[in-house]
């Protein structure tokens, strides 16, 4: 599903990833660890291109979405992201949060169709043949109405409605987080990327967010979690990477990596991990 | 009544100079409205282009007339430029414009340099992570901006916004240089009128202080309504 080739990314001097070659399958969950300042989250936001690689490519869906060229803002409709500090909207309450994107992004597509049809008219009257114009099966109110119909359901998931037109700042960091990941997964992503999604929480709230990644690993989502929770990494992953200097240093099974690590750095950090606990 | 306030009131009541002083008191907040109106337009469009990202070649010479443009306007007194504007460009480009036409468009252009600037604090006090949320869910930076970013930079800057609203109609009151027949220059006209200066231009103060005073309640309530998104209910 995602093909990583070559990826480099430098911020001036500094080298933060060196000439990555990974493969993400449809439906994998791949877990990455990995002391701080390894490039964890780098490589993470490189896939859907939030740091643009210095070189290398992305292939998403059979298309180098690294390559300036093609509207990255279209694909990542398709990849779902939730950060460490959450990012809900500030400005907009919880509903609207959820809202905005397939909201705006579908009535952006529903007036480019309508331009068209509008050309299509008008040369349609020099041309012989008749074209056909494009089908518009939806209404402004309509695609409003869906996504709230939308929203609306994924907070029942997370048994939040009652907090539908409260502002974020009125909510709990487990409550943000749950709520920024039902923000991704109503643009109905292909794969979701998580930077940490528990690093910021306390402790208590850990748990709520993490049975809520579980689930959506059950159904199936193709998941890329950079994660300091050893213990979910094992549990939910097929395959982990540790990452050190901005090497992938070594890759397998959880319990290749956690229960048997060849790397003498892997060794050592997942013996200062596990001594902390 | 002494006689400073006889004068005064026979010159304001008796002669009708409440007349003049109204209208300039209307062309006075013409000028500062409009005027603020452009500059928020303007600033808002600097500050944007000072914040996109600088790696391609577009942005950085945008980036490099805005800074012309604001070095230009903050860099010379706003007399200077009603000047310039009023009697070197417009009759240079033969444009017949309306005295109080260049007035709004001189002080519009001003106010958009120093509102560049406020705003651009503004949108760098969002957190970053506002936009990148906005881009992470598919909108274009242009959409991110406008949805997400501005409006919550345009809450941090509110009061700052207001006292940039009062300067300007503080400043409107060299619009007299161009022969405008504002507020101030209306009371001059008053005390002129019989070599009476004391008065007018006390009272001229007041009439000032007072519409600072309003606006500045203005500015609070809007604040107040704009702060929904913080309280925690």
């Amino acid at each position: 599903m995602i093909d990583i080739i070559n990826l480099n990314k430098k911020y001036g001097e500094l080298v933060v990833l060196k000439n990555i070659n990974e493969t993400v399958a449809e439906g994998e969950k791949v877990a990455i660890i990995g002391p701080s300042g390894s490039g964890k989250s780098t490589f993470l936001r490189c896939l859907n291109c939030m740091e643009d690689p210095t070189s290398g490519s992305i292939i998403f869906e059979g298309e180098d979405i690294a390559d300036m060229r093609v509207d990255i803002n279209l694909r990542r409709e398709h990849m779902g992201m939730v950060f460490q500090q959450f990012n809900l909207f500030n400005n907009k309450t919880v509903i609207d949060n959820i809202t905005l994107a397939p909201t705006h992004l579908g009535l952006k597509k529903f007036r480019q169709k309508k331009i068209k049809n509008f050309f299509i008219i008008c040369l349609n009257l020099f041309r012989k043949e008749k074209k056909n114009l494009l089908e518009i099966n939806t209404t402004p109110k309509r695609i409003r109405a869906e996504a709230k119909a939308n929203a609306m359901k994924l907070l029942a998931r997370i048994g939040l409605e009652e907090k539908a037109d409260k502002y974020p700042s009125t909510l709990s960091g487990g409550q943000k987080q749950r709520i920024a990941i039902i923000r991704a997964l109503a643009m109905n992503p292909k794969v979701m990327l998580f930077d940490e999604p528990t690093s910021a929480l306390d402790p208590e709230m850990v748990g709520e967010v993490l049975d809520l990644i579980r689930e959506l690993a059950k159904e199936g989502m193709t998941m890329v979690i950079v994660t300091h929770e050893m213990n979910f990494a094992r549990e939910v992953a097929d395959r982990v990477l540790f990452m050190s200097d901005g090497v992938i240093a070594e890759e397998g099974t959880p319990n290749e990596i956690f229960d048997n690590p060849k790397n003498l750095r892997t060794q050592q950090f997942l013996k200062n991990v596990l001594k902390a606990r | 009544m002494s006689r400073e306030w006889e004068l005064f009131y026979n010159k304001f009541i008796v002669y009708e100079g409440y007349k003049t002083t109204l209208n300039g008191l209307a062309l006075t907040a013409e000028i500062a409205v409009f005027g603020l109106f452009i500059g928020m337009l303007i600033g808002t469009l600097i500050a944007v282009v000072k914040v996109v990202p600088k790696y391609k070649l577009l942005p950085r010479i945008l980036s490099k007339i805005c800074d012309i443009y604001v070095g230009f306007f903050r860099g010379t007194p706003i007399v200077v430029q009603l000047l310039i504007g009023y009697f070197v460009l417009i009759p240079s480009i033969g444009l017949n414009l309306d005295k109080v036409a260049v007035a709004i468009l001189v002080f519009g252009m001003n106010s958009g340099a120093y509102v560049s600037e406020i705003m651009r604090s503004g949108i760098q006090a969002v957190d970053p992570g506002q936009l990148e949320a906005g881009r992470a869910v598919g909108l274009s930076f242009s959409a991110a901006m406008a949805k997400i970013v501005i409006p919550q930079a345009i809450k941090n800057i509110l009061p700052t916004m207001g006292n940039e609203f009062i300067s300007l109609i503080k400043e409107t009151s060299v619009v007299g240089y161009i022969a405008i027949v504002d507020l101030t220059k209306a009371f001059r006209q008053i005390g002129d009128s019989n070599y009476e200066y004391i008065i007018p231009y006390l009272v001229l103060a007041v009439v000032y202080l007072v519409i600072v005073m309003l606006i500045t309640q203005g500015v609070k309530i809007i604040e107040r309504g704009l702060k929904k998104s913080d309280r925690h209910n």
